[in-house]
């Protein structure tokens, strides 16, 4: 866990290494939960998300983490918005 | 600071950049099963070749198809090969009206930041139209860029334009949320740039949005202003309470999509509870009492049985408790709460889950330090010794110790570092050394019978003698010499030790110095006669390094004082010819020394040359010096330091000159004069932290004591009355010992630690002779700054003026980082007095300033010197123990004052940063030159 002057939260899907690099005062179950919500928000965006998904539509990745972390926070935390926002964003394509 | 894209061999890291020092950044790895590398390579490089063809076309290309190029060298970029072309096309991008256009385009240039001037005025324009758009979407994108990006910039260009739109009443909820944390990235990067102003107010009302999302973005947002600006946002709190008493009382079902595994908005929770650690509990009753009903209600929902058997439900459950318990650690008010926190800690320690444990025993650690909860902490001692022997996990194990470290007191202390030595032979490699230095503080700290802090170091070099440092086994030989209850035992018990036939070099050195000091103690004893000990050490000798063979030199020179007999036997060997001709030049110089010294000084000259060594000045513990070093991020520099201290320190037993300077007569037990005290009556208010003034006042006094009867007089017994009105204002936590106790210390020693804090620590030594005494003061510098016009003055009032006549010394103004200065105070005793003098000290700490930075330029070792050269320093080579740092020095002359600066430059190659150090005597000079360099490399 603990890594330089921060520590490095990860979750393993797979074959996939989450990892969210944090403060060391940063609550860290809170950011482990993060990540399971931030998975399952792809899960739901991309139907049963695998790494090719990931690969493949990497700008869309970005969306997706801009729209539920920016400035090295969490921002939305509801995953039906989030879902909300992206289809949009994708009708708009 | 902020890392792009990391990528080794098959396995490939796509940042997703949210980086910044201080938070999260985001990462995906995803392990992509490739074909061969070099098909790959020549596969990009015809992909780059035919790009860059279709941009220097003639043709101008359709949004559609730019869009697939920059996509395209995105993607090569991600794969981990370098892209220097595309930037224009980008921007381009991002003055398309499709959306889809639009998101590469941002998308590019948040990933391939790149610093060319004209191309950023360009981002800016269209970035400032985006915002200006309305188009939610649009200026989601372009917030969404600045809060990636967050370069001065930019912060330059938007950071008053965010917050209108942040508090402006027509603004999306999703906008709102994306300029919350825009903003909060521009303050964290450039917090002068982002002006305070009446919009504070109204995003402090953000938390009562009814959007959770945006009250979410606010949270983070105002917890960060508010840990540098606490009066402004003062009137968060009892906001924060009120929207976290609605969370935790509302049913699971009440928040709907916040409802996460039916834990009711859990990060905001964790948020809403970290903002409240900005601030002291609350002083509105009714607010408190709130508050305190929320910490309630979540530590009862531990104890529900949980609502779903996932793993998600109970971490989300966990993370809202354990920042609930962080909470109250941070209050450290409500005892009732503290012990509910550690009885529930208390039972995740036996938790299956392994985070859970972790988590447990690190916030336990921070428990153990209140005074409310130390107690409750302690109940759970068998526990966490479990834990040592059992744990699978060493991340675990490692926080075991930690705690066992914290919740260590005398009660328990024989037993904690019993366990703790019994693990330490079973220890990981990594933590070994940690574990030795922890032992070595607590027996130390602890030790009531200091017979048991002889064996306990003892033990440990005999477990673990790789792992224990000099710091350790010099603290040991202080100890022993500043007590003399145990100077006989230690003795005998090193003897004993040395008896093992392969012992430890650390043990032979501990023993070497011992002996040399003490083995007459056990001379009478005729297992250990003076010829069986020089015996027994002198075997072990041939198998020891040079410097322990140069520490046995010295014990055999004082042999030959201790014991006058086996005088023939020591010279026998330092005449022999692998001492006298020794290749090593300092075995050679002192056996040769040695040799002569023995044979032409007289028994007085070498009992007075070779004279026990005086008692150490108390001071801070080297060894507790270490393990802060080792636990905060000290610099390699600061150790060095203390190391070369404490051999100078060290040699004062090799050197026979400073011996005898400082073998001073020993105070005669039946003093004609005697007391002395001192008391630390402290009004230091700790150092201003927002304001940058640095001047830390610690007023201190200390005293001379009264002389009952006629100076002369052959059967004084004083009695000192002590000053005992002075009031001790400072926090108990500042002072390592209580300032009260160690003055009235004085009363019956002449020696000792007066004062002690984390900045300074201050010993006193003294002699009396009839109505004449002389102190010595210590002075020692417990932190790795400078310190500046260091002025201590000793003040009598008027009343103990016409008694007491003192002189003071003056002392050098400047106290180098960990060093020690000495003050000599003469005193006469005119009459007997009351009242104690008051010892004032000033002082402002070296003025400091550090920047780290990322390289602008190739890292390039020459030019970086002839940077520094040309910026008028002169450049030290081989003074860093780092030979890849610059360390440069010089002076800046003005009409009315010259400054002295320091610099140090420290490259990170792998990273691509640099560290930037600048020390000058003045402030302001730091910081300016500190700017103007950061800009140059």
């Amino acid at each position: 866990l603990p890594f330089r002057n921060f520590k490095i939260i990860y979750r393993r899907y797979a074959g996939l290494y989450f990892c969210i690099c944090v403060d060391v005062t940063d609550n860290n179950l809170a950011y482990l939960e993060a990540i399971h919500n931030f998975v399952e928000v792809l899960n739901e965006y991309f139907h049963n998300v695998c790494e090719l998904d990931l690969v493949f539509n990497f700008y869309k990745v970005y969306t997706v983490v801009d729209e539920m972390f920016l400035a090295g926070e969490i921002r939305e935390t509801s995953q039906t918005k989030v879902l909300k926002q992206l289809l949009m964003l994708q009708s708009l394509e | 600071m902020f890392t792009n894209v990391c990528f080794c061999l098959g396995l490939k890291m796509v940042q997703v950049a949210e980086g910044c020092p201080k938070h999260s950044v985001l990462i995906c790895v995803l392990f992509i099963s490739g074909k061969s590398k070099e098909a790959e390579i020549k596969r990009i490089n015809k992909e780059l070749a035919n790009i860059r063809s279709k941009f220097k076309g003639d043709k101008a290309l359709d949004g559609y198809s730019k869009k697939k190029y920059v996509c395209k060298l995105l993607f090569i970029f991600l794969l981990g090969h370098d892209i220097d072309f595309g930037h224009m096309e980008a921007v381009n991008l991002l003055s398309s009206n499709r959306y889809t256009e639009k998101q590469i385009g941002y998308l590019f240039i948040s990933v391939l930041v790149n610093s060319n001037s004209e191309l950023i005025r360009l981002i800016n324009n269209a970035i400032k139209n985006d915002l200006a758009s309305r188009n939610p979407t649009f200026m989601g994108l372009a917030l969404h860029c600045i809060a990636n990006v967050g370069s001065r910039e930019m912060a330059e260009a938007f950071a008053g334009e965010i917050p209108k739109i942040l508090v402006a009443g027509d603004t999306m909820d999703s906008v709102k949320q994306s300029a919350a944390l825009c903003l909060l990235r521009l303050y964290r990067t450039s917090p002068d740039l982002v002006p305070m102003g009446d919009w504070t107010s109204r995003v402090v009302h953000l938390l009562n949005d009814q959007h959770l999302g945006v009250v979410t973005a606010a949270t983070s947002l105002i917890t960060t202003l508010a840990q540098k600006n606490p009066e402004e946002f003062k009137t968060s709190v009892s906001l924060a309470v009120s929207r976290l008493s609605r969370i935790v009382t509302s049913a699971s079902t009440d928040l709907q999509d916040y409802t996460y595994y039916f834990v009711p908005a859990p990060w905001l929770s964790v948020k809403l509870l970290r903002l409240l650690q900005c601030y002291p509990p609350p002083e509105d009753p009714a607010v408190r009492g709130r508050l305190t009903e929320c910490l309630e209600t979540i530590l009862n929902k531990a104890q529900e049985p949980p609502k779903s058997k996932k793993v998600q439900h109970s971490n989300a459950k966990n993370a809202v408790l354990f920042e609930a318990i962080s909470l109250i650690i941070h209050h450290d008010s409500e005892p009732n709460l503290l012990v509910r926190a550690c009885n529930q800690l208390g039972q995740f320690l036996q938790h299956r889950e392994t985070n859970l444990r972790y988590l447990a025993l690190e916030s336990m650690c921070t428990l153990a330090s209140s005074e409310f909860s130390h107690e409750a902490v302690k109940t759970h001692i068998e526990t966490v010794i479990n834990a040592l022997k059992t744990e699978r996990d060493v991340s675990v194990r490692q926080r075991a110790v930690d705690l066992l470290y914290a919740m260590c007191d005398r009660s328990n202390a024989q037993q904690i570092v019993a366990e703790m030595l019994n693990y330490l032979e079973t220890a990981d490699y990594s933590i070994r050394e940690e574990i030795v230095l922890k032992v070595a503080i607590l027996a130390e700290k602890y030790a009531v019978d200091y017979t048991w802090y002889v064996d306990t170091i003892l033990n440990l070099i005999r477990i673990a003698g790789d792992y224990v440092s000099e710091e350790v086994w010099y603290r040991v030989i202080q100890i022993v010499i500043n007590r003399d209850d145990v100077q006989g035992y230690a003795a005998k018990t090193v003897f004993e030790a040395l008896q093992a036939p392969a012992c430890h070099e650390n043990l032979v050195k501990v023993g070497g110095y011992i002996l040399g000091e003490f083995g007459n103690l056990i001379a009478g004893d005729p297992r250990s006669s003076p010829l069986i000990q020089f015996n027994l050490l002198h075997s072990k000798f041939h198998l020891c390094s040079v410097p322990t063979r140069a520490l046995l030199l010295s014990t055999y020179i004082k042999f030959v004082n201790l014991f006058p007999e086996i005088k023939t036997t020591i010279q026998d060997v330092l005449r022999s010819d692998s001492q006298l001709k020794n290749a090593d030049v300092e075995l050679q110089q002192r056996a040769v020394e040695y040799l002569r010294l023995s044979t032409i000084a007289s028994t007085d000259i070498l009992a007075t040359v070779l004279e026990e060594m005086p008692p150490f000045p108390e001071r801070e513990s080297s060894i507790l010096a270490k393990l802060k070093k080792k636990k905060g991020p000290g610099t390699v520099t600061d150790l060095e330091e203390i190391k070369k201290e404490r051999s100078s320190d060290m040699n004062g037993s090799a050197e026979p000159a400073s011996v005898n300077a400082s073998a001073v007569s020993t105070p005669s037990p039946s003093a004609d004069l005697l007391g002395l005290g001192a008391a630390p009556v402290t009004n230091s208010a700790p150092p201003p932290s927002s304001s940058g003034s640095l001047l830390v006042d610690v007023f201190s006094d200390s005293a001379s004591a009264v002389a009952p009867l006629a100076p002369g007089s052959d059967d004084n017994f004083a009695s000192p009355d002590l000053a005992s009105s002075e009031v001790v204002s400072e926090e108990p936590a500042d002072t390592v010992h209580d300032a009260d106790e160690l003055f009235h210390k004085f009363v019956c020693k002449n020696n000792g630690v007066l004062f002690e804090n984390q900045l300074l620590q201050i010993g006193l030594k003294s002699e009396f002779r009839q109505n004449l005494g002389r102190m010595f003061i210590f002075y020692g510098n417990k932190t790795s700054t400078q310190f500046l016009n260091f002025t201590p003055t000793v003040i009598c009032s008027d009343d103990l003026q016409s008694s007491l006549n003192l002189q003071t010394k003056p002392v050098d103004p400047t106290v180098d980082g960990g060093a020690q200065v000495q003050q000599v105070v003469n005193i006469e005793c005119v009459s007997d007095f009351m009242e104690a003098p008051i010892l004032n000290i000033q002082f402002s700490p070296k003025q400091e300033v550090q920047n780290i930075f990322k390289a602008k330029h190739p890292m390039d070792a020459e030019i970086t010197k002839a940077k520094i050269i040309g910026f008028g320093s002169a450049l030290l080579e081989e003074v860093d123990p780092n030979p890849a740092n610059f360390v440069g020095a010089g002076i800046i002359h003005t009409k009315t004052t010259q400054i002295g600066c320091l610099l140090r430059l420290e490259p990170n190659l792998q990273a691509q940063m640099y560290r930037l150090t600048l020390r000058t005597s003045k402030e302001a000079v730091s910081q300016r030159l500190c700017e103007l360099l950061s800009e140059q490399f």
